[in-house]
């Protein structure tokens, strides 16, 4: 099968973060950044999928600036054949936008699944992927937590709020990769070696005028400090009292 | 101002709590900016006309819904298809729809079909000039980025939780709506619907979770976990991810960064230590208990209130008590 997986760049989901200088951003001074956890189980399904139904070919995507190589080569050293880096000069938060300089570079590629991540950490926004099908015309299954793919068509497991939902589509399809799924392997050090050889194609992405714009970034307000009201079994009147008569939420 | 097109989400042909919030938050943005009407937008196998009474109740001016038996499931391309034909059609400032699992995606569908500019998870709107301008927490809530959408109309999915529900009571006028697809016809096909279980409470819309973390130990200690949810009667029980990646609950059951984000009137925390991808799915609970052995454990430093003590001793004694409180009114 023909395969694209469209990743993100995003720093580590454990890091403190401080805010820029400019107070629309955050201070990338020392965070790590790595592809982000929802598309490295995008391309693990992507893998297997083409190691079971070899010949395949799987491509990986990434919108941004030159530091998303360094996300792209990773993919390639998971397994991923070849890269494409749509240049920018900075991210950007209009998903929209993004979305179409994908479908524009997806449109005539003739894969028979694009993934993505559910969503990202950083924006969770899952705008992304779901808006580049719809730009496609193509199915569209998110957060996928199982997927199977035969003879065509595909199926899907979605966890949605108390209920999962199980899903038949056609392909070609975009499907959001949900975790659960699989884990990402890590890569092999003849996988690293093999991925500085495969080939990685620059171009320009057609984002337009973005409408979506930061106009700041701020720290949320710290919760009040909290309290130990006491130890043990002996604590709990005392526990039960304040649930009632402060935080009268019982 | 302009209007506001709401998609009022159902479920098995029922509103949800996610549809008042939306509808809720339309009115107070229309009433903030010198008035205009709310439309609601329900896509139900039958018996629309039925809700608008209940819609009405929290702001809106008008009901439009689109019946069809294909509408038993959210079938994703006809309801996109409906609500952008309805946005088309004139006279929208916004299209706002709720950041649930059928929200999330439902905008960027939308977004793509009106090519309109689209925030997700918001937890503030407001009008400002030609603009729209947004709050909308990234980073797993550890930074809030404010965020300008420009263009005349655009689509918005609001937080679950963030935006209260609240009664400005009006005579919701209906129409009739047809769908603008067919939703028997779709690329995506729902085979099957598996219910997490009879009567339980969805984690997004309970007003109490009470959630289990290793500190419990063993499997079979959820059940006090279950027990104190039972006790306070409108609660939901949740999970750390160490929880659901051992297999102690289901991956649905999962709080955290990587899972189900909540702010529920009382969260109580039990055995949980308080790991900063757990914190990232729960610090914005208006109030939260703690009760774990470990006093330095860093959910202390989020925690209203904190116990202290063996969860297996505190939580049946907790559960005990809460029941009496419940008993004696």
């Amino acid at each position: 099968m023909k395969i694209a997986v469209c990743l993100k760049r995003t720093p580590d989901s454990e890091s403190r973060f401080r805010i820029a200088g400019n107070g629309a951003a955050i201070d990338e001074t020392g965070l790590k950044f790595d592809i982000d956890d929802f598309a490295s189980y995008a391309v693990e399904v992507a893998l297997q999928i083409n190691e079971k139904q070899a010949p395949g070919e799987t491509v990986a995507f990434a919108v941004g600036p030159d530091a998303v190589q360094e996300t792209l080569r990773k993919a390639m050293s998971m397994g991923v054949d070849r890269a494409v880096q749509l240049k920018t000069d900075a991210p950007t938060y209009d998903g929209l936008a993004i979305a179409k300089a994908l479908a524009a570079e997806l449109k005539a590629g003739g894969f028979d699944l694009v993934f993505f991540g559910k969503h990202a950490f950083d924006t969770s926004g899952g705008i992304v992927g779901t808006a580049t099908a719809e730009l496609l015309g193509v199915a569209c299954v998110t957060s996928a937590s199982k997927l199977e793919i035969a003879s065509g068509k595909g199926t899907a497991r979605r966890e949605l709020e108390g209920v999962a939902e199980i899903v038949e589509f056609s392909l070609p399809a975009v499907v959001t990769i949900d975790e659960g799924i699989a884990r990402a392997r890590y890569p092999s050090l003849k996988g690293i070696m093999a991925a500085k050889k495969k080939p990685l194609e620059t171009k320009p992405a057609q984002l337009g005028q973005p409408r979506v714009t930061v106009k700041g970034m701020s720290l949320p307000p710290d919760r009040p400090p909290g309290r130990i009201v006491g130890e043990g079994v002996a604590a709990v009147p005392e526990l039960v009292r304040l649930l009632r008569s402060e935080a009268k939420v019982l | 101002m302009p209007n506001i097109l709401v998609f009022a989400e159902t479920r098995g042909g029922a509103l949800r709590k996610v549809a008042f919030e939306t509808v809720s938050a339309a009115r107070a943005l229309v009433d903030a900016n010198g008035g205009g009407q709310v439309h609601a937008l329900c896509a139900v196998p039958s018996g629309g006309a039925g809700l608008a009474e209940q819609i009405g109740k929290h702001g809106a001016d008008v009901v439009l819904t689109a019946e069809n038996p294909g509408f038993a499931n959210y079938a994703r391309e006809a309801v996109a298809a409906t609500v952008a034909a309805r946005a088309k059609s004139g006279g929208y400032r916004a299209v706002l729809v709720s950041f649930s699992a059928q929200g999330r995606d439902l905008a960027p569908r939308l977004a793509a079909k009106l090519d309109a500019p689209v925030a997700a998870d918001v937890t503030e709107i407001r009008i400002a000039g030609d603009s729209v301008v947004v709050k909308h927490p990234v980073y797993a809530n550890k930074v809030i980025a404010t965020l300008q959408l420009d263009g005349p109309l655009v689509v918005l999915s609001t937080r679950p939780g963030a935006f209260p529900v609240t009664e400005t009571p009006r005579t919701a006028t209906v129409e009739l709506l047809a769908p603008a697809s067919d939703p028997s016809a779709e690329k995506v096909v729902v085979k099957e619907m598996q219910e997490g279980g009879k009567g339980k409470i969805d984690l997004g819309e309970a007003p109490v979770i009470v959630a289990g973390g290793r500190g419990l130990k063993a499997p079979e200690n959820f059940k006090l976990v279950e027990d104190l949810a039972a006790a306070f009667g409108n609660a939901a029980v949740g999970a750390t991810r160490a929880v659901t990646d051992e297999g102690w609950r289901p991956h649905s059951d999962q709080i955290g960064q990587t899972g189900r984000q909540v702010s529920p009137q009382l969260y109580v925390a039990v055995g949980i230590s308080g790991a900063i991808q757990h914190l990232a799915g729960m610090r914005s609970s208006k109030t939260i208990v703690a009760i774990n052995k470990d006093k330095e454990a860093p959910i202390f430093k989020v925690a209203d209130y904190g116990i202290v003590g063996d969860v297996l001793e505190v939580v049946p004694a907790l559960t005990q008590a809460v029941r009496e409180a419940k008993a004696s009114g």
